[in-house]
């Protein structure tokens, strides 16, 4: 039996073909190692995103969060919801926290979810897959598998916007998060401790929408990182880690800049340190190409003493 | 419909546009508390893009500037980055009540016509509860081609070094044009949804 197990809420940017669907390849190599079973939650649905909110209002779009909550109830019962996504967590959160707040909004889910054949009962818990690394199993637990150290790495942590507020990780600061950087020093890699870009907004949905305003932030993203001597940006949401590394390209048409700085999610950097290999750890869905941790991934595993 | 609607309200609510924000807009019942301190306006990303802070939109609302408020353009330049919730010193949901406002402003019909995050916002939910699940190739594509052909060709071409990019990443792939992913209860999807706009309706007293 594996060491624990959830219900799997992957997310629609996660599947195969998807913008994020590497993220969700070293996710599945990370857990194999770290013996967590993820069982995806069946038939799930799209939590809404932020960028939703015009046309589907409030209840409409508990009711899709409410769906999942109701579907992993049935199916995958007495276990934890994980999502990778920062907007599908932040998502089912909040409609958690808001059924339980209000009778009425929950018994007006409920009478949706049943034209769906479907009831929610609000007693299972949704998490983020870094609460499980480091609430569940614990940094020590993570270091344990490391056979190929980061070294000579340094990451700049970018924990951005929806994984950090408004709920955030447990214990840590909105304006000053630390874990990202703990991870990154678990594999083995050195962290930018005072990389000020850490919380900056990347424009979210609205760099498809508002590109040049989304642009300015992103620019002010990528250039931290390199003022600060970092060779990789390291993210845990997979809008963040498109944005950043997508237009960079534009960004130096447009500003003059010279950017190509690889930008990972921590489960590909975990997956490497785990002596995954670069198909393993889904490098091969880089855009900018993370040479050094491909380096590394080749590396044979050392024998462990 | 959105004409009748704005009619309707504005017979119900005459000039008390606070109270219209507390009863109709999600988490409006808090825009009173604000305290004019002007964290949230300091706090945002795209602040210098707004052309009224969330401090000053709370502040209209309570004087009444109803046409002002729900044609602004302000309410759609928030990316859900919630700084603002977590440093408001009485804690309003700030995030949720810009969303509310913009969302209302939408159904009346108020909203500005061509604001592209209000084109975005529709075009993604309409993306994503059509089978369950975004479909990120035709919504890229939907916002590409918004203005037609010729100058969603524009617009693809000026980007392609991005496409290319996702296509040899096998992050983005045609195939999702014939056959994307969809949930397999769509049809369960669509009525619960359908109950969903009802219900709101209802309690929120819109006409049907």
């Amino acid at each position: 039996m594996a060491k624990k197990e959830y219900a799997f809420y992957p997310g629609c940017s996660s599947q195969l073909r998807g913008s994020a669907s590497n993220y969700l390849t070293s996710v599945n190599s990370m857990c194999r190692t770290l013996d967590v079973k993820l069982t995806e939650i069946p038939d799930w649905n799209c939590c809404g995103a932020s960028i939703g909110y015009a046309e589907s209002g409030e209840l409409p779009r508990h009711v899709m969060n409410a769906r999942n909550f109701a579907l992993a109830e049935k199916h995958l019962p007495g276990r934890d919801v994980v999502a990778t996504c920062a907007a599908c967590w932040l998502g089912a959160k909040e409609t958690k926290e808001k059924l339980a707040a209000n009778k009425t909004l929950k018994g007006d889910a409920n009478e949706c979810l049943k034209e769906a054949g479907l009831e929610y009962q609000g007693k299972t818990e949704v998490r983020h897959m870094v609460e499980v690394l480091i609430e569940d199993l614990g940094y020590e637990e993570l270091g344990k598998h490391v056979v190929k150290p980061l070294e000579d790495i340094k990451f700049a942590g970018y924990v951005g916007c929806q994984t950090n507020r408004p709920f955030g990780i447990n214990g840590e600061s909105f304006e000053n998060p630390v874990y990202l950087d703990k991870l990154v020093e678990t594999a083995g890699g050195e962290a930018v401790t005072d990389y000020d870009q850490k919380v900056t907004c990347c424009g979210g949905a609205l760099a498809f929408s508002e590109p040049e305003k989304s642009q300015r932030q992103i620019k002010d993203i990528v250039e931290s990182a390199y003022d600060h001597g970092a060779e990789m940006i390291v993210t845990p949401c997979p809008l963040c880690q498109a944005n950043v590394e997508i237009y960079q390209g534009e960004i130096n048409k447009k500003y003059g800049t010279k950017f190509a700085m690889p930008v990972l999610y921590y489960s590909q950097l975990m997956t490497v340190a785990y002596g995954g290999s670069a198909k393993q750890a889904g490098l091969d869905g880089q855009v900018i190409r993370a040479k050094k941790l491909e380096e590394i991934a080749v590396k044979v595993v050392p024998v462990k003493k | 419909m959105s004409e009748a609607l704005n009619e309707q309200a504005l017979a119900r609510y005459r000039n008390d546009f606070l109270k219209e924000v507390e009863e109709r807009v999600e988490e409006g019942e808090w825009v009173k508390m604000c305290m004019q301190c002007g964290v949230c306006a300091g706090s945002c990303p795209f602040g210098p893009h707004w052309q009224h802070s969330p401090q000053k939109i709370f502040m209209m609302i309570r004087a009444g500037k109803r046409e002002e408020v729900l044609t602004s353009d302000s309410m759609w330049m928030c990316t859900s980055c919630y700084n603002c919730v977590v440093r408001c010193p009485r804690q309003l949901p700030i995030t949720q009540i810009i969303h509310g406002l913009a969302t209302y402003a939408h159904r009346l019909g108020l909203a500005p016509r061509d604001q592209p995050t209000r084109h975005f916002s529709r075009l993604f939910w309409k993306n994503c509860t059509r089978a369950g699940r975004v479909n990120e190739l035709k919504l890229t594509l939907g916002l590409y081609f918004k203005d037609g052909l010729v100058s969603g060709i524009k617009k693809a071409w000026a980007l392609r070094n991005i496409g290319l990019g996702m296509l040899l990443a096998k992050r983005l792939n045609p195939f999702e044009l014939i056959r994307g992913h969809e949930c397999s209860d769509k049809a369960g999807i669509q009525k619960m949804l359908k109950k969903a706009h009802e219900l709101e309706n209802r309690r929120r007293g819109f006409q049907e």
